[in-house]
């Protein structure tokens, strides 16, 4: 917040106004929407909801093979994607800066990947790893499906995690003659730890949210999944499903949505205490 | 094996690590090619926008009016979300008691993170029945528009408030200082310092706009038309892939890879754009 003088000239108060207007706007709408969902989703949800299959096409019954189908596809994404993202981040924090080529290539590429439309990276992933490799649609086809997408977003943020490390740990660890092999691991990965925690936590509820790049990856078959190449239904999916193709589905789907917003929220308080904690200062007491 | 010899071999392996995140967009441009070669090989690009209709499996290609679906959608959520949001960010800035803003901030914060599905969903309960009130069916461009725009508004208004806290505060210390008022700070200290930052936020939130599938799908009625008015129903080039991959065969699903590609393109011409923003003009402040 920057505090600026006081004054009253007529620009000056119809800015206060429009902006007062739009910031209001803004707090209108979305304070509808939370008070609509909570209001119609939080009377239907139970212990039976959350641990039951869904009946009558996902009018009654439960979400419990959703909520087992996002969990898995969440691990699944996370085991491909966390080894490749933090070596990468480790290379590019470590190895090198923005004026090399082949950093900014990367970067570059991170960036686009980044920004891929989600359905665009749905065909990819059906085309791919649906057909070329032949998971069929499959649990496994989707969480690889999001991996890539989660990808620029961990090597982001574990990237910052360990540039914010000062450099006189890696100049003191090079003096006491530690290999660079044991300064990244014992020295530097072990400091940025809580940010690796918080870019995983982002990537979680990003993939968490995510719908369209499932669609055609990991199905929408609503049953419990048995292994991770049996086709899955993920909760977001399970709210366009409801919402979209099934009428009178829509007291489960406010339910479903309900739910699926209480996880992101959960997740998003956990990641604004972690950066908190991070930005007051985790390197100055050792 | 030697420290030396395991440092080395270290710097190999994460470089190969590195090289995976190319080596999936190399994967995703790859694909996108290949399956949309048979229709690249075998239809001029006229009949795009020539053909009389969207009808893949007879041969008639008209991708026009989901083009432009796109681009009405797209463009009707960037003009509302662009002064709501950084106006938005502006009062959080600048006018609201320090209480208001750190309440704006969290709410924002949470808003970035709910699924467009949600989004996509509630347009479906309240909006859809809000414009039937006004013109059937309700389902329309307009819907679209709404939806959207609430979709990324959260992130612009991020993005402006992140810029305009970077302004350099010593230029606004001796603005302040020189007694200039609030207004002409605002005006000619902090937006011209901003202006690059915001056009670049801009940017990325249009591709993430245009890129958007199945929010739009579920409140814009999904006909293959040209909208006469914002109460007609449209199709977007997002919603014609997320609709009919479920049994495109063929000329048809090529077809549907041809639109992902395009995507793509459009996407990745945006981000260049952005990147040469950040490379070429560091030193006009």
């Amino acid at each position: 917040m920057i505090r600026l003088p006081t004054n009253h000239s007529f620009p000056d108060r119809l800015l206060k106004l429009f902006s007062w207007f739009c910031g209001l706007l803004l707090l209108f709408f979305f304070i509808y929407l939370f008070l609509d969902i909570a209001r119609q989703g939080l009377s239907q949800i139970t212990f039976n909801f959350l641990t039951t299959d869904p009946m009558n096409a996902g009018r009654a019954g439960g979400i419990a093979p959703m909520l087992v189908s996002t969990l898995l596809l969440l691990t699944l994404c996370l085991l491909v994607s966390l080894p490749i993202g933090i070596a990468s981040a480790i290379y590019l924090a470590e190895y090198t800066d923005e004026t090399q080529w082949f950093a900014r290539i990367i970067q570059t590429n991170l960036n686009v990947l980044a920004s891929v439309p989600s359905i665009v990276m749905g065909l990819f992933g059906y085309a791919f790893f649906v057909v070329a490799l032949g998971l069929g649609f499959s649990i496994l086809a989707g969480a690889l499906t999001l991996a890539c997408m989660v990808l620029p977003l961990l090597i982001r943020n574990i990237e910052d995690s360990l540039r914010n490390i000062p450099d006189e740990y890696r100049i003191n660890a090079t003096a006491l003659g530690l290999s660079r092999y044991r300064t990244i691991f014992q020295i530097l990965l072990p400091m940025a730890a809580r940010g690796i925690l918080l870019a995983v936590i982002l990537s979680i509820g990003r993939a968490m949210a995510e719908t369209a790049a499932l669609l055609y990856t990991s199905g929408y078959v609503s049953r419990m999944p048995e292994s991770i190449l049996d086709s899955g239904r993920s909760l977001s999916v399970h709210i366009f499903d409801l919402s979209m193709n099934v009428p009178g589905g829509e007291q489960n789907a406010y339910a479903s949505a309900f739910t699926l917003i209480v996880l992101l929220l959960m997740i998003n308080i956990t990641t604004l205490s972690l950066s908190r904690k991070i930005q007051k200062g985790a390197f100055s007491e050792h | 094996m030697s420290p030396l010899t395991r440092d080395r071999y270290l710097h190999y392996v994460l470089k190969f690590f590195a090289c995976v995140s190319i080596l999936s967009l190399f994967f995703i441009i790859f694909f996108l090619v290949t399956e949309s070669w048979a229709i690249i090989e075998s239809t001029p690009a006229s009949k795009y926008i020539l053909d009389d209709a969207w009808h893949p499996t007879d041969g008639e290609f008209f991708l026009l009016p989901m083009i432009v679906g796109s681009l009405f959608v797209m463009i009707g959520a960037m003009l509302l979300s662009i002064p709501v949001g950084i106006f938005t960010a502006v009062l959080w800035q600048f006018y609201a008691p320090a209480w208001f803003s750190s309440i704006l901030e969290r709410i924002v914060e949470v808003l970035s993170g709910i699924p467009s599905v949600v989004y996509g969903f509630w347009g479906i309960m309240i909006i859809v029945p809000l414009l039937a009130k006004f013109q059937a069916p309700g389902t329309s461009l307009l819907a679209g528009i709404i939806v959207l725009t609430l979709i990324v508004l959260p992130t612009i208004t991020l993005v402006a408030n992140s810029v305009f806290q970077q302004v350099n505060k010593l230029h606004i210390q001796n603005a302040i200082a020189l007694g200039l008022s609030r207004f002409t700070i605002i005006r000619h200290i902090i937006f011209p310092q901003a202006k690059r930052g915001l056009l670049t936020g801009v940017i990325l939130q249009a591709g993430r706009a245009i890129g958007e599938t199945l929010a739009v799908l579920m409140v814009c009625g999904n006909v293959v038309q040209i909208p006469g008015s914002v109460f007609e129903p449209v199709r977007t080039l997002t919603s014609n892939i997320a609709l009919e991959m479920a049994y495109a065969m063929d000329i048809h699903r090529s077809a549907l890879f041809l639109s992902g590609l395009v995507l793509m393109l459009v996407v990745f011409m945006l981000i260049l754009m952005t990147e040469r923003m950040k490379f070429t003009s560091d030193n006009s402040l």
